[in-house]
């Protein structure tokens, strides 16, 4: 049966664009401009859910965004506000919440749920047995109700943006377009925020006289140069500073937009939201506020029922009156509440069938319209350190402007009563005090008229118990046994009962929840107190807060070679890294026997200038660095100020007052702040100017044995013969024709190794070249992991791995690097007492004797335990193990407590399956060459 | 959040800087015992008021700033500029 009226004068529908979208696979016709809730109720659809924890079927209540009633899926997007999205052409839409189906009544689960599922029911039902959990959590989640997300749904592209306005007005009713228009006309930038489709507010369904003030508004907004205008868009919180995020819906092309706004002022004009009438049934479809009937009618052209029962206590539910009247709906009974009047209950199960008034008789009908007062949604302003007056002439609370912060106004039906031009006079010169808080200009303080408060009867819960929460299903019986049980603070009684905790956020029940507490506890409302508005406002996708987040990727120039070449990426940071190119131990393998190349760009570097950068390295390093000649690398270790390794690596001495310093890959940002820090807080007077260069230089390691025959071939200016360019030495020249390459002669690996820095732009070249030239030579890449097993072999630490966040430097094997006898360095009295206390963990290293076993890196050594009912004590932890290739058994570095760091130790690992193996610990850290012959050839 | 005023770039927001921590200077390590070493190394007094502290314009300039910070009201008010200690 169509309900669907002829053209109302404010109506937002464009009748030349008809089309249809499905609703639980049935076709529905709809114009442009209908939302979903509005084209199914034109349709006839009066139950559009079903509640939370009773499964009662649900209608419209306010058929606007925060209607609880008809939350439905769209597609493959859960959880839309049915009564606010447009319906659009070919939409599929379908009910949630439905089980077993949207019209089975479910008497039985009703009945049963009734005495199950009061208050605190969560916690009282599904404590114990704890077993049970899993069964209770598949039953509830039926209950629950959420959509569904089907895996392969295509995902949107939610987008972010920044916005700086002088003035930013949330809410784009009358008083918002007037403080917008005030605050533009007095020199401000101006962002208005709406969250309806239009301008406008309790305008766009009024009478012939609002819709001609809405007319002016409207074309003078338009007009306006300085304001920028969202509709459809929520301003979700308010942060310090008068940081605010809004969620803006209707961008073409994106699912949503975050913008992330700096205002100079905020005018929060979120106008008044109309408040439910708690009583038996006031939840059973056909039981609307005011507001909504006006809505559908004025806005989509709806007939909202047939015949209808008013319960009004204001002008709004009188003019609900006239409405109903003109759209042809009979007007069975109207309950004044400013006379006393009052209704008791509600009758009918699915929809509506009667209305009984307090002598017992029952009006007939299909529509019930209450209209009992107003809620202020004073979320912004209680974030911005408001907190609101309960006045009881009032029924509702108003801001309290002496605990707002200068950035933050009130303007509209939230600020005060009165006649339009009252209101519109008021945010007029909120408006131009905005502006001119935020700009300064102007010849001081706007005067704000004071807006008069109206008298309004008290109405929030009726002669009988009703639903307070329509989103969590939440009574006000469950709230009167929750206060009986001793929860008297309302703060309590939301976390015991979920009262204001479901998607409406507390803007339709809070103020009835607290009263029916008070009712309870026998205090006031304002001795009651308010439960606490947190952002955000409304609701707010994942996809939206999630957004564009930028993680970006770091690929070194040789990327392209490693991808054709079958690389296996392993990620490091924020790098993509070779980890194998198929078989880490043949890659291994050949480092020992010919010559390997390894993409080592992602190590930090450092270009040092200035006459005290050697003063610079004897403070970060724990060694000496005061006499390292032109021409040569030192390895290094930095500790910070409490004695922890923070990082490692090799610093060459370039040129005059020149040094290039390497950190680890995943140190160099750190490195490069912890440098700067020093350099600006400690010694501004220090003449050091330092550059990253991470970026700017390819970097690789050429490794083994057949190295040096291979980089003359394609070196040139350089003598790399071993008493020419020995180990631990640094030259500048040209390598396959690029200039300005650097290398080093070190040997991470431990083999004769030559690390060369290249221009970024030829890194690809130098390293195809190198793999040309190298070809007969038995040249082959290597990557992160086979360089893991070499370095292990070799015993070099990496920090990090080997060392964590407790790891002071004499635990790291460092005793020879560390000089306590310099004046200062960072870390250094911690360093001392470390040594001085003596019983500090030692790193060694470590073979189990069954070679073919390879414990797990973490795997803990333990104290076997005397008697079998005690538990070991862990005594240390192996902290890198590998197969090595060379010598074909396990190795391991490891940390052990002091007393079992000599050579040739026995020691128990316990292996993740809780077998016990032994170890013994070796001569030197390094498990191969550990003369470093290989090194220095 | 809040905007950090720093005095090579202006009002920024907070989340471009690193925040290093209450501002304050490091003691001599040659005289300096454990306790007053860890002191600084871990000690904070974290008051209910002005804090002088250290922040890094990470996002910036790159130049650690110092500024004062209410830790209530979380109002900030600029201290010194450079080498105002850590
Ligand atoms: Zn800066």
């Amino acid at each position: 049966m169509s309900m669907r009226l002829g053209p109302q004068p404010g109506e937002v529908l464009d009748r030349t664009r008809p089309f249809t979208f499905t609703w639980n696979g049935r076709e529905v016709p709809a114009y442009q401009g209908d939302t979903i809730a509005s084209a199914l109720a034109a349709a006839g659809v009066r139950v559009f859910s079903r509640s939370l924890k009773y499964h009662r079927p649900r209608g419209l209540l306010t058929a606007s965004f925060h209607d609880p009633g008809c939350i439905v899926q769209v597609d493959d997007e859960p959880n839309v506000r049915g009564a606010h999205r447009l319906a659009r052409p070919g939409m599929r839409v379908r009910s949630q919440n439905t089980w077993p189906s949207l019209n089975f009544d479910v008497k039985a689960i009703n009945q049963l749920a009734g005495r199950f599922l009061s208050a605190g029911f969560y916690y009282k039902t599904f404590i114990r047995p704890r077993w049970l959990w899993p069964t209770y959590e598949r039953v509830l989640r039926r209950f629950a109700n959420g959509g569904e997300v089907p895996p392969e749904a295509a995902g949107d592209y939610y987008d972010k943006r920044y916005a700086h306005p002088e003035v930013l007005v949330a809410g784009g009713g009358p008083a918002g377009m007037a403080a917008a228009l005030a605050a533009a006309d007095a020199g401000a930038s101006v962002l208005l925020v709406e969250e309806e489709h239009q301008l406008g507010g309790h305008l766009c369904w009024g009478d012939e006289a609002d819709l001609a003030a809405l007319r002016g508004l409207s074309e003078r907004v338009a007009a306006a140069p300085g304001i920028e205008v969202l509709c459809d868009s929520a301003v979700l919180g308010r942060y310090e500073g008068n940081w605010i995020a809004v969620v803006q819906r209707t961008v073409p092309g994106v699912a949503e937009r975050l913008v992330k706004v700096r205002a100079g002022t905020l005018v929060v004009a979120s106008g008044l939201i109309e408040r439910p009438y708690v009583f038996a049934g006031n939840d059973i479809p056909g039981v609307m506020l005011s507001t909504a009937v006006r809505r559908l009618i004025n806005l989509y052209a709806v007939k909202p029922g047939e015949r209808a029962v008013v319960l009004t206590g204001n002008g709004d539910g009188d003019a609900a009156v006239a409405d109903l009247k003109r759209a042809g709906v009979t007007v069975a009974h109207i309950a004044d509440a400013r006379l006393g009047d009052d209704i008791v209950r509600a009758h009918g199960r699915g929809r509506l069938r009667s209305v009984e008034l307090p002598d017992g008789r029952r009006v007939d009908c299909d529509l019930l319209v209450t209209a009992t007062g107003w809620t202020a949604p004073a979320a912004l302003l209680t974030m911005a350190g408001d907190r609101p007056v309960y006045d009881p002439r009032a029924a509702r609370y108003f801001p309290d402007p002496a605990r707002l912060p200068e950035d933050v106004l009130a303007a509209g039906g939230i600020a005060g009563d009165g006649s339009l031009d009252e209101l519109l006079a008021h945010a007029d010169a909120v408006g131009a005090e905005a502006a001119r808080r935020a700009t300064g200009a102007g010849d001081g303080p706007v005067p704000i008229p004071t807006l008069p408060v109206d008298a309004h009867p008290a109405l929030f819960r009726g002669r009988t118990h009703g639903i307070v929460d329509f989103c969590e299903d939440v009574s006000s019986t469950d709230l009167v046994q929750a206060v009986e049980e001793g929860y008297r603070s309302v703060e309590l009684v939301k976390r015991y009962t979920t009262v204001t905790m479901g998607p409406t956020q507390g803007k339709l029940e809070a103020v009835n929840a607290v009263a029916i507490v008070a009712e309870a506890t026998g205090r006031s409302i304002g001795e009651t107190g308010t439960t606490t508005w947190r952002p955000p406002y409304v609701p707010v996708t994942l996809g939206a807060l999630a957004g564009r987040v930028f993680e970006p990727v770091r690929y070194s120039p040789m990327q392209p070679w490693h991808e054709a070449h079958g690389a296996t990426p392993l990620v490091a940071g924020a790098w993509i890294r070779p980890d194998h190119y198929g078989d880490p131990h043949a890659e291994a393998r050949t480092v020992r026997g010919d010559v390997g190349i390894i993409d080592v760009t992602p190590i930090g570097k450092l270009d040092l200038r200035g006459p005290d950068v050697p003063k610079l390295l004897n403070l970060l390093y724990v060694n000496k660095w005061s006499k390292l000649d032109v021409g040569r690398v030192r390895y290094g270790v930095m500790c910070a100020d409490d004695g922890v390794v923070l990082d490692d690596g090799v610093t060459g001495h370039l040129g005059p007052d020149h040094y290039l310093m390497s950190t680890t890959s995943s140190g160099a940002a750190t490195v490069w702040e912890w440098v700067e820090n020093w350099l600006q807080t400690q010694h501004p007077d220090w003449q050091v100017h330092v550059t990253p260069l991470t970026t700017a230089y390819a970097s690789m390691n050429v490794a083994g044995p057949r190295s040096r025959e291979l980089l003359e071939r394609v070196t040139e200016g350089v003598d790399l013969a071993g008493e020419a360019f020995p180990y631990m030495n640094v030259r500048t020249g040209r390598v396959c024709g690029v200039d300005d390459c650097v290398l080093w002669r070190i040997g991470f690996t431990g083999e004769l190794s030559y690390e060369l820095h290249i221009p970024a732009a030829y890194g690809l070249h130098v390293w195809e070249t190198l793999m040309e030239r190298g070809h007969d030579l038995g040249i082959a890449p290597f990557g992160v992991e086979a360089q893991r097993i070499l370095r292990l072999e070799k015993g070099h630490l990496i920090v990090g791995q080997d060392t964590d966040g407790l790891t002071r430097g004499f635990s790291a094997g460092l005793d020879w690097a560390i000089k306590l006898d310099k004046d200062d360095f960072v870390g250094k009295p911690e360093l001392a007492w470390q040594q001085e206390a003596g019983e500090y963990p030692r790193l060694v290293g470590l073979q189990p004797l069954d070679g073919s076993v390879v414990p797990e890196e973490a795997c803990q050594i333990v104290d076997p335990p005397r008697r079998a009912d005690r538990r070991p004590r862990i005594v240390g932890r192996v902290t890198s193990s590998r197969m090595s290739p060379i010598l074909g058994r396990s190795i391991c570095l490891a940390q052990v407590d002091a007393h079992l760091a000599a050579p040739g130790t026995q020691v128990t690992v316990r292996l993740p399956d809780g077998r016990h193996i032994p170890a013994r610990v070796t001569d030197h850290l390094a498990h191969f060459d550990p003369t470093g012959d290989r090194l220095r050839v | 959040m809040i905007l950090l005023p720093c005095p090579w770039c202006g009002p920024r927001n907070v989340a471009e800087f690193g925040y290093v921590g209450e501002a304050g200077p490091r003691p001599d390590p040659a005289s300096a015992g454990p306790e007053e070493w860890r002191g600084y190394l871990y000690g904070r007094a974290n008051p209910c008021g002005w804090v002088a502290e250290s922040w890094y314009h990470r996002m910036g300039c790159r130049r650690y700033i110092s500024v004062e910070r209410h830790t209530l009201s979380n109002e900030v008010r600029p201290l010194a500029t450079e080498g105002a200690g850590r």
